[in-house]
């Protein structure tokens, strides 16, 4: 089995957001970068298979050459290869059109990529991947096994969760519970020495068609200060809540 | 022309996002002077519909649709814009919605702007604005193909009335046996509560309630607001609670309009999933705690005896407005 994890590169979950060019880029500066975690649980899982299923992993990302850390640390973790597609990923659509034609060209029988990019939000690259490609789709995964090219996956639907049969060439959105917080790797010293010498190909974009375009940023509006309310006059938070807040 | 929208039900009955995307297809139609014409897929009863300023209904009915398929579900929508050569097609943020429009954009060629929290800022060209970077930040996005999608936050625009009657047509996609790729065996849903998704009120708890066995006061808060229950991530990571009540930057998202936060500190990743809500309560023992910064109201106060006099205050209010 051949497995395509894919991989976003992203802002730590602790970094404050900021922006430069009156607004209309995110501000680098002095933000760590890291595997999108929904990633990290699918090249998690992709571990697993290869260690189980004797798979190979690859990891794929679209972007400039400052991604390229993220990748040796997914190769450190342990993913064979690394591809990085050299162009800026400002669009969702833009992103799965250069995925699909790696995919294509590796042959890939299984693509694992996450939820959602916790820097754009999109979840929109899976799916669009899948129907790309041909590929059966399963969003928001929270259970993959894989028997030949027979797939059983389990997806979090709101308020619950639904088991379905599907087969390869397949693609999943995965997210926590695809595998455990506590079974995620921490790269160590033999595996960043491996890394080093693992092949990152860089190839270039095959479409620069764009469907939507970022424009300008914009932070929330402060918040004003908070309202305490006394832990002996709970009546008093009913009433700010039903007469103020005008919420109950 | 028209707007087209797809309006989910469950069982049957139309979710309240239906009615939420819907209301907001009606402003986008006024913007383009257009009309609009909502999907509904195994529906009981569609009238309702024209409340939230739905003129026109496509009627599928079909048991290839009883349970959900994204590529069915996706081709059924594109079958349906390419009859009502629809450019612009709303979708809700639910778990089914954001399966099936990435697909859908592929099939329509169509830029697709979901976490949209606003009606449109300008038609031509079509910006809207959505949240980024997981609510610290909101971006507007201009979406420069033919047919536009866009994906509605839950709670943000709202529902508005409009008084108007939905005329009903059946429509019957043609749904080719490639789709059904994937098949659902079995669905484990807890039906008769409310859902993160759907709910205007969230009662969530941290590891400041010490174990999964003090949850009861959770629940029965939650009771009697008609709220959903959520936790932290260390919660459902320690396993006191199931995975899908895990909220925040790595969890579902919560845009309730109330959202009461129970011995959670408010690390930035909890609050970057929660702060799309509209009212945030906190109740915490620690008056440092991060999130009296990020909260509309706050007591200072142990849960184990904030919460139960709460629950007393809000049954003595019910019962005083009921
Ligand atoms: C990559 C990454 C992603 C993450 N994603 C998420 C996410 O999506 N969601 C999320 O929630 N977290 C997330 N976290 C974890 C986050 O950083 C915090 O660790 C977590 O939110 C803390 O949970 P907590 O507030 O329940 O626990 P704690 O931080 O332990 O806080 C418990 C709080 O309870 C209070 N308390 C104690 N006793 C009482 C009492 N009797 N009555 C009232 N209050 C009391 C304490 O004062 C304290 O403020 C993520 C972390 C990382 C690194
Ligand atoms: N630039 C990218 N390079 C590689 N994979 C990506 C990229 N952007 C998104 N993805 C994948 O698609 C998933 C969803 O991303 P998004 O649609 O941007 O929210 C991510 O978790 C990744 O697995």
């Amino acid at each position: 089995m051949k497995i395509l994890v894919c991989i976003s590169h992203v802002p730590d979950t602790t970094s404050k957001i900021n922006f430069t060019d009156g607004d209309t880029k995110f501000d680098t500066n002095g933000v760590q970068f890291v595997i999108n975690p929904n990633d990290e649980f699918g090249l998690t899982r992709a571990m697993w298979f290869k260690e189980k299923q004797s798979a190979s992993v690859d990891v794929v990302n679209v972007g400039g050459a400052e991604t390229e850390p993220t990748l040796r640390k997914a190769l450190a973790i342990g993913a064979d290869k690394a591809i990085r597609v050299n162009a800026e990923a400002t669009d969702g659509f833009f992103v799965a059109k250069q995925l699909a034609a790696v995919v294509k060209d590796g042959g890939y029988d299984l693509v694992i990529a996450g939820r959602e990019s916790i820097d754009y939000n999109g979840g929109m690259v899976p799916g669009m991947l899948a129907e790309l490609t041909g590929a059966n789709f399963v969003n928001t995964c929270i259970g993959l096994e894989i028997d030949g090219t027979a797939a059983k996956a389990v997806r979090e639907i709101d308020g619950g969760k639904e088991t379905s049969s599907t087969s390869l060439p397949l693609v999943i959105a995965g997210q926590k519970g695809l595998v455990e917080e506590s079974d995620l790797r921490i790269p160590n010293m033999r595996g960043i020495m491996m890394a080093r010498k693992k092949p990152l190909t860089v190839i270039d974009a095959v479409d620069t068609s764009k469907e939507t375009t970022a424009m300008k940023f914009e932070k929330p509006a402060p918040k004003g200060a908070v309202k305490l309310v006394d832990a002996g006059n709970i009546v008093e938070l009913v009433n700010l809540l039903h007469n103020e807040a005008k919420v109950i | 022309m028209s707007v087209l929208v797809y309006t989910e039900s469950d069982q049957g009955k139309f979710k309240k996002a239906a009615f939420e995307v819907a209301s907001y297809a009606k402003e986008v139609a006024n913007q383009l002077g257009t009309s609009v014409t909502a999907v509904a897929i195994n529906a009981d009863d569609t009238n309702e519909l024209g409340k939230y300023g739905v003129d026109k209904v496509l009627n599928v009915s079909t048991d290839t649709l009883k349970d959900f398929n994204a590529k069915a579900y996706a081709s059924t929508l594109r079958q349906a814009a390419a009859s009502e050569d629809a450019k612009v097609v709303i979708v809700s943020s639910s778990a089914d919605s954001k399966s099936l429009a990435p697909i859908l954009a592929v099939n329509l060629n169509a830029g697709y702007a979901p976490n949209v929290v606003a009606a449109p800022e300008s038609t031509s060209p079509f910006t809207v604005k959505r949240t980024a970077f997981t609510n610290k930040a909101f971006n507007m996005t201009e979406i420069s193909s033919d047919v536009k999608i866009v994906g509605v936050s839950n709670n943000s625009f709202g529902l508005v009335e409009n008084s108007g009657a939905a005329a009903s047509e059946a429509f019957a996609p043609n749904l080719d046996d490639s789709l059904f790729g994937v098949k659902i065996d079995s669905v484990d849903k807890v039906t008769g509560k409310v859902t993160i998704a759907d709910a205007d009120v969230v009662v969530s708890a941290g590891r400041g309630l010490k174990g999964p066995e003090n949850w009861g006061m959770v629940e029965e808060l939650a009771d009697v607001l008609g709220a959903a229950t959520a936790c932290s991530k260390p919660v459902s990571d320690l396993g006191w609670r199931p995975h899908g009540e895990h909220v925040g930057q790595t969890g579902k998202p919560v845009a309730s309009n109330l959202y009461i936060a129970i011995g959670i500190s408010g690390a930035i990743q909890h609050l970057a999933g929660i702060n799309a809500s509209k009212v945030k309560v906190v109740i915490n023992t620690d008056p440092e705690a991060p999130f009296f910064k990020a909260a509309d109201y706050g007591v200072v106060g142990d849960a184990f005896e904030v919460v139960p006099q709460l629950i007393e205050k809000l049954k003595e209010f019910k019962a005083n407005n009921a």
